[in-house]
């Protein structure tokens, strides 16, 4: 096969795999996971620190 | 004792510690630099001195050592918290910190010896980028080991970032060190001509892309948000800023290369791409200073997101006028002038060094039982010298650059001379040098202060454990 060939059609693939990624993301479906997603940072307890030397 | 239901941080609180040393460091050379710019003989003609052996030494401090530390310090803190989990590989994770700074020590030593293999930003010596390559692959397994034992269903975006980084790093760094050793301190590369000045910048642009963009960008989506107590701006433009940023960046190298031997359809792929690039770096700089969005109020009294957003504001000014400079007719006013220095500075002071220290400002108090830092307003003291510094500096290198650009292609009208020698705009620059020279000194004052700040702190705390959150909400 033409090497040409298979450099347009590796930028064609990455073009629509990039496509299907947006679409994925914004998918109307798919709002509320990513919302929940976005708020892992926040769930974390701060108050799980306890102070204790680190080695006996 | 360290238990398992508490999280490693011993390996944080190291990295996080050598950060502000390794910083302190690189930014002095930076400032002794600077200053033979404007004093040839300062350094007694002493050639371990000499600044094309401390001018290596200050780039790889800067961004290994200070860069580096304050990306591991992170990276191995992020990872945790947001997969609810303990470092996996704890004494690999400790082989990664003495690992690391034995590389830096022996950077510090071979540079002002001379030994260098002429790679920008990959000078070291065959044995040392060896010992790169396994610290390195050790990084990978202790992050990737600890994303693969998660307890959360989902990996937070913050380590989709730093995974690229790493990912991309160890490729880069082992494609483009590849040489052929003729001595322990000597070594040829195995590429030749234009096809190593490619591999060259296909490496020194992917380092800029991923070392000091993607993984800053994970520690923007995790310390952002925590700081503001706001979740990012849009989670769904984060999936998309990660992918466009993935499939742009690999080729926007041969920028580094116009009007060089390399083909000429070479260089304008390069800087079609790098012009694309302006969409996904914008795209996570309005995701990150947009997270504040109702909230603005916050910037005025906390000088920890001040560091945060300020440094998305350089990042948004150096990743627009890096496209720019990648235009060719741009290009050919800005290469080898001192514009490209003060380019490269609004994102290393600016972007990476705001960011950093924002996110250790966010981390010392935490690792060591702290509220907060000893001074909070010594935070806002550090910012605005900072800041200054980073202004007096940037804006000395454009005028300058600009001007030794219009004076080398200065053409005499009447008889197609050149109007100027080499040396007059060496002499047009000197001024600029001298205000760079101040930027320098503030940005590096600055630093001084935080380090007195992160010293008061860890002598008040002592090193805290933080407890992983029970299973049940995983």
């Amino acid at each position: 096969m033409d090497l040409n060939f298979l450099r347009e059609a590796s930028m064609l693939i990455g073009l629509v795999v990039f496509l299907g990624i947006v679409w994925w993301a914004y998918g109307p479906s798919r709002r509320a996971r990513f919302e929940a997603d976005a708020r892992l940072v926040l769930d974390e307890p701060e108050s799980s620190v306890v102070h204790k030397g680190e080695r006996p | 004792m360290q238990t398992d239901n508490a999280y490693n941080d011993r390996v944080v609180r190291q990295f996080a510690l050598m950060t502000v040393v390794w910083g302190l460091v690189g930014m002095l050379v930076g400032v002794l630099i600077a200053a033979q710019l404007i004093w040839p003989e300062l350094t007694f003609n002493i050639p371990w001195l000499s600044y094309g052996r401390l001018r290596p030494l200050h780039t790889n401090a800067v961004i290994f050592a200070f860069g580096g530390s304050a990306l591991f310090a992170t990276s191995y803190y992020v990872v945790q918290r947001t997969c609810h989990t303990r470092l996996f590989a704890g004494r690999l994770a400790e082989f990664t910190f003495w690992g690391w700074q034995l590389i830096i020590v022996l950077a510090a030593v071979t540079l002002p010896m001379g030994f260098t293999s002429g790679k920008e930003y990959a000078e070291l010596e065959w044995p040392i980028d060896l010992l790169i390559a396994v610290v390195w692959v050790s990084y990978a397994i202790v992050f990737f080991g600890t994303v693969f034992k998660r307890r959360v269903a989902h990996i937070y975006v913050a380590n989709w970032f730093f995974g690229a980084f790493i990912l991309t790093v160890a490729v880069l760094h082992i494609v483009n060190s590849a040489a052929i050793p003729v001595s322990l301190t000597k070594s040829y590369s195995v590429y030749a001509g234009a096809q190593d000045a490619m591999v060259q910048w296909w490496y020194g642009h992917n380092a800029v892309g991923f070392f000091l963009t993607a993984g800053f960008l994970g520690m923007m989506y995790y310390f952002i948000p925590k700081q503001a107590e706001r979740p990012v701006y849009s989670y769904r433009l984060s999936v998309v800023h990660f992918w466009a940023l993935i499939f742009t960046y690999m080729w926007a190298g041969p920028h580094h290369l116009h009007f060089t031997a390399l083909p000429d359809w070479a260089q304008s792929i390069g800087m079609v791409f790098s012009l694309i690039l302006l969409a996904p770096s914008w795209g996570g700089m309005i995701n990150g200073i947009m997270t504040l969005a109702g909230a603005w109020h916050k910037l005025r009294t906390d000088p920890i997101l001040k560091f945060l957003i300020v440094s998305l504001s350089f990042y948004g000014m150096s990743t627009f006028e890096g496209p720019m400079m990648s235009i060719k007719t741009v290009n050919a006013l800005s290469h080898y002038t001192d514009w490209t220095v003060g380019h490269v500075h609004s994102g290393a002071l600016g972007w990476v060094g705001l960011v950093s220290m924002g996110s250790i400002y966010f981390l010392v108090p935490r690792l060591f039982g702290q509220k907060q830092m000893w001074s909070v307003p010594l935070i806002n003291v550090h910012f605005w010298v900072a800041t200054l510094g980073i202004v007096l500096y940037i804006a000395a290198m454009w005028i300058a650059g600009v001007m030794q650009g219009l004076m080398w292609r200065a053409i005499s009208e009447t008889d197609g001379t050149l109007t100027y020698s080499f040396v007059e705009s060496v002499k047009a620059t000197y001024p600029y040098y001298v205000v760079r020279l101040l930027g320098g000194v503030l940005y590096l004052g600055g630093m001084l202060l935080m380090a007195y700040n992160v010293m008061r702190t860890v002598m008040a705390g002592q090193p805290a454990q933080s407890l992983i959150p029970a299973p049940a909400h995983a």
